[in-house]
């Protein structure tokens, strides 16, 4: 069967708003996500300590490491982008200044990231190197 | 010697500069294909010219095929709402000095287009008449004006201003995906009589719009806010009413 093609063009040029709501759903599904992998490592105990340090054990990969690093910062900017929304629908105000209110919160993230980076980092090049 | 002018003959004999735009144009007829395609016009226009200019100077002088809406081509009727270079514009309002060279047009998204730019605007209507949009006050017909403090009228003014284009709700990527949101346009003119104190239906207002399809669909992306050709607050305008049902102060 021929797929069928799309009836609309290029993505809409949102802005601010559209672009922190896209990264929200984002982040919000990529947090759930490695939610049930967490379910199932930590599950894993059921069946005694030595299975579960060696399933636990992958988080010694540098490239889970990396991707804890990722999960990291969905986590940060779900909680930060999470209390921006809460401020805009609160405060009537805010909606003026909303733009703003992103770039503050988009700082507040790098300032968050960066001890993040610091520590995973450096664990992800000692296991390289 | 009396010259005779044909609809969409140019009223400039000599324009100062013509400059050459060119337009893609979101085409679709289902009578010829089932999939909407893109066509590539050259127009010569003025740089002063709006985006409507240059779309009748297609549809006059290279294909008369072309279906769009447009009235009063002067940003009052809102007939014109569509989609140029990707965000939600009136075509009377955006000049061609603006886009230069060239410039995307589509339809409007999340409603059914029906022929190229002419999209089916009945689900917006159904929103926009499921919010009351009307004065009612069941207090009697009093023999002169209600009266109202200037603060009270100041109140509302912001949300006074829509004129049904459709540019917020059909920039809203809730609306594109659930045709059943009201959309900001419908809580825009709810807006309008909820905080007018002549009115006295806020609480049933308030009831639909409290509901599923109601404003809590809204994720504050603030493109309706943007695409607004009135510059209405769109957002703070929905921001408002889910205040007010929140916080029951109606």
């Amino acid at each position: 069967m021929a797929r069928k093609k799309s009836v609309y063009g290029p993505i809409y040029r949102g802005r601010e708003g559209q672009w922190s709501w896209i990264l929200h759903r984002a982040t919000g599904v990529g947090v759930i996500l490695f939610l049930f992998a967490h379910v199932v490592d930590t599950a894993v105990v059921g069946w005694g300590p030595d299975a579960y340090n060696r399933v636990v054990a992958v988080y010694h990969n540098p490239f889970i490491q990396f991707l804890e690093l990722v999960l990291v910062g969905m986590v940060i900017y779900h909680a930060f982008n999470g209390v921006r929304i809460m401020i805009i629908d609160f405060w009537p105000k805010a909606s003026e200044y909303h733009v703003p209110i992103f770039y503050a919160t988009a700082a507040l993230f790098v300032a968050a990231m960066v001890p993040v980076t610091w520590i995973i980092g450096r664990n992800i090049l000692e296991a390289l190197f | 010697m009396a010259v005779t002018r044909e609809p969409g003959d140019r009223t400039d004999a000599a324009p100062d500069e013509t400059v050459q735009l060119l337009m893609r144009i979101r085409r679709y007829n289902p009578e010829l294909r089932a999939d909407p395609w893109w066509d590539e016009f050259t127009v010569d226009v003025e740089p002063t010219d709006r985006i409507l200019d240059a779309l009748h100077e297609v549809k006059w002088h290279h294909d008369g095929t072309l279906a769009l809406r447009r009235s009063c081509a002067h940003g009052i009727c809102g007939s014109d709402a569509m989609l140029i270079n990707g965000v939600n514009r009136l075509a009377c309002k955006v000049l061609v000095k603006d886009v230069m060279p060239k410039v995307t047009v589509e339809p409007i998204r999340g409603l059914t287009p029906l022929k190229d730019l002419i999209v089916d605007m009945e689900p917006f209507f159904a929103g926009y008449r499921s919010v009351l949009p009307f004065l009612i006050n069941d207090e009697g017909e009093p023999d002169r004006e209600r009266k109202q403090s200037p603060e009270e009228r100041e109140r509302y003014d912001d949300t006074t201003k829509c004129i049904l284009c459709a540019a917020c709700t059909t920039s809203c990527p809730i609306f594109w995906g659930d045709e059943e949101y009201v959309g900001p346009a419908a809580i825009v003119n709810a807006h309008r009589f909820i905080f007018d104190s002549r009115d006295r239906a806020d609480r049933e207002r308030l009831k639909v719009l409290s509901e599923k399809t109601g404003v809590f669909r809204c994720r504050t992306t603030f493109n309706c806010t943007e695409a607004c050709p009135r510059g209405i607050k769109v957002t703070r305008a929905i921001q408002d009413v889910k205040r007010a049902i929140l916080f029951d102060r109606y």
